[in-house]
């Protein structure tokens, strides 16, 4: 009897397919044209004229090494926080809660408030000018300082981007059991092995949502590094954008937007791959 | 040398009172249940014992020493959970060996004993699955392999048995025995049911409302139940308790009449087990009135009332009584409790 009515779960799931045709994959199936046509027939021009741009190599190296900088130490902290917290009691609730507030700041904020900080004349340099440490202004953010240029977009975006790994890591701990510790306590394990034998592998589809999520965003980085390095240190999404809004050149944006696309599906499905879900082996 | 001495445990969660002096000592390769009813704060004490848990006052000594603020892995022992908690992650074989691991054991060591706990709980087929596909049974068992891998000087039992059919439960309840005896492993060992602890323990203590009732051999607790609830909560029937006036020291039963305690008042609770009595012509016998006869095959169970007051009592299945007789009974002076009427503490055996 149900066997002859198995159309009604794609019955139920048409409007959200319909909807998402409508406002996501038009629009992609545009800008992938876009992308590769030059007046309206098929072509690899706006990919070369890319590809040929000076920035191209330096966008790319900037993005990756900002990603594979940027997203390991936040699942760090963000796995020490969430094991923090899980000890908490009272108080719980209102320590989640400040660590959350970056989440609620835009982008292009947070990249401000980092600004005023790291700027010549910012909270830092006073700080290091009233210890004593510095005799004059130093500068962070200029390209005579490629380094610490980096190591101040790293930092922002750690601040700005950790809490929502946290959020999906924290969710994920209060969904291993209590008991599993404890069992692991008693038969001898001590706390590292605990949390590499036993909450690491346990906590597997956070770990897997949070890294997809956050690896994505890292690879679409673009107003905090703006805010404070501007064409200074290039990435993809500012060369989009620039190419979008300062060259008027649509095709070569659309062409960054599809690289862009084919790195993040790369990643996720890299990530779907090396850390697998089994559902058999969940609590 | 692995002794456990429970000293004076108590343990409050915010204002409920779980556990109320709790003292109790296990004897170096001993057996003891805990049993007693839901909620009576069995789970309590052995998370204290193992150190999942933090009383609010009171000593646990294993070994002659204080365990008190030490880790659980320090304390030398294993445990059986209640709801299993065996690790989703890991295959049968893993979990199983995992003890054996943490010891850092040989690769041998570990095949060999795993493979002995898998076959002493009929889990060898399963041991490459993982947990989510076993049935509830199935899971137990392996938490209980789990535990008797690592050997332990200790070990803390919370209702192991409890998911298995009656026949498997049975087996593996002689098994269990057979191992823990040979290895002289220090047992605690809790459950609901009594047949089982009647019949694993070297002595049985029984716990109400976080205070332990009674501890006892299996054989001490069911004929002597130090109070009225010991007495309702062991046997099946469950001993039958009736008041009855004292007259100068005597409690008229029949012809003969019986001799209470001299501590007694005007009035005493009579503690009788249902198999206690014998069929007797009622002036010799006291009467009873029986409302349903259930012959059950292999005895005699009748309903019905002493004094006004509800009674089960058992006869041999010879005997034919019918619904709605009255009939006198003749008591065994010497399996008779008496209890206060006041407190529902048993007064000590007087007439043995
Ligand atoms: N963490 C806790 N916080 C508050 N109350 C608790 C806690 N743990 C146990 N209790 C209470 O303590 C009492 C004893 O609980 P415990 O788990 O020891 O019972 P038990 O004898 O093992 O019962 P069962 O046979 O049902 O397993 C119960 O009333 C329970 O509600
Ligand atoms: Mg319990």
């Amino acid at each position: 009897m149900t066997n002859n009515r198995s159309w009604i779960p794609y019955l139920l799931i048409l409007p959200s397919v319909a909807f998402l045709a409508l406002l996501f994959i038009v629009p992609l199936l545009q800008t992938i044209w876009l992308a590769f046509s030059d007046n309206g027939v098929p072509s690899p021009a706006n990919a070369q004229r890319m590809m040929a741009d000076i920035n191209f190599t330096r966008s790319i190296k900037n993005t990756f090494l900002l990603t594979i900088a940027v997203v390991p130490v936040q699942l760090a902290i963000a796995l020490v926080m969430g094991t923090m917290v899980a000890k908490v009691g009272r108080g719980r609730e209102t320590i989640l809660w400040v660590w959350t507030i970056p989440l609620g700041i835009s982008d292009l904020a947070a990249g401000l408030v980092w600004l005023s900080i790291l700027q010549n004349s910012g909270y830092f340099n006073s700080l290091l000018l009233g210890l004593g440490v510095l005799e004059r202004q130093a500068s962070w953010l200029s390209y005579q300082t490629p380094v610490a240029l980096f190591f101040a977009i790293a930092v922002a975006e750690i601040w700005r981007g950790t809490a929502i790994v946290m959020v999906i890591i924290v969710a994920g701990l209060n969904q291993v059991p209590r008991e599993f510790k404890e069992a692991a306590e008693i038969f001898g394990a001590g706390a590292w092995t605990r949390f590499w034998r036993i909450t690491l592998p346990l906590i597997r589809p956070a770990l897997q949502s949070a890294l997809i999520l956050r690896t994505v965003l890292a690879f679409e980085v673009f107003a905090v590094v703006y805010a404070l390095g501007g064409r200074n240190f290039p990435v993809l999404v500012g060369e989009a954008y620039n190419w979008q809004n300062q060259n008027q050149n649509y095709g070569v944006a659309a062409a960054y937007a599809v690289l862009i696309m084919i790195i993040s599906l790369a990643a996720t499905l890299i990530y779907l791959k090396a850390i697998k879900v089994d559902p058999e082996r969940l609590p | 040398m692995a002794n456990i001495v429970i000293d004076r445990i108590r343990k409050s969660f915010g204002t409920f009172e779980a556990l109320k002096e709790v003292s109790l000592t296990i004897n170096d390769g001993e057996f003891v249940s805990l049993l007693g009813p839901s909620g009576c704060g069995k789970t309590t004490l052995l998370r204290i014992i193992a150190g999942l848990e933090t009383s609010t006052s009171g000593d646990v000594l294993i070994g002659g020493k204080s365990v008190i603020g030490l880790p659980p892995k320090e304390r030398g022992l294993a445990m059986v959970f209640q709801n299993y908690a065996v690790f989703p992650h890991m295959t049968v074989y893993e979990n199983v060996a995992f003890g054996l691991r943490m010891q850092k054991a040989d690769d041998a060591r570990v095949k060999a004993q795993v493979e002995k706990a898998a076959g002493l709980l009929h889990i060898e087929q399963y041991l490459d699955r993982y947990p989510n596909k076993l049935s509830g049974g199935q899971r137990q068992r392996v938490a209980v392999a789990r535990a008797l891998a690592v050997e332990p000087k200790v070990l803390l039992m919370d209702e192991p048995l409890s998911n298995l059919d009656a026949l498997l439960r049975l087996e593996m309840r002689a098994e269990l025995k057979t191992v823990l005896q040979s290895a002289g492993t220090t047992t605690i060992y809790v459950t609901h049911d009594q047949t089982e602890a009647m019949g694993l323990s070297d002595r049985i203590a029984v716990m109400h409302n976080g205070v332990v009732e009674q501890v006892g051999t299996p054989v001490d607790v069911y004929n002597y139940p130090a109070t009225r609830f010991v007495g309702g909560f062991i046997g099946n029937p469950p001993m039958n308790f009736i008041k009855v006036p004292v007259t100068n020291g005597q409690v008229a039963a029949g012809s003969e009449p019986l001799t209470a305690p001299e501590e007694t008042g005007n009035e005493v609770i009579l503690g009788l087990r249902g198999e206690a009595v014998q069929l007797a012509p009622l002036p010799l016998g006291l009467e009873m009135k029986v409302r349903v006869a259930e012959p059950m095959g292999s005895h005699l169970l009748l309903t019905g009332s002493i004094h006004d007051q509800p009674v089960r009592v058992v006869l041999p299945s010879s005997e034919t009584v019918r619904s709605g007789d009255v009939i006198g009974l003749k008591l065994d002076p010497n399996r008779i409790t008496w209890l206060s009427p006041e407190s529902g503490k048993s007064f000590p055996a007087a007439t043995a």
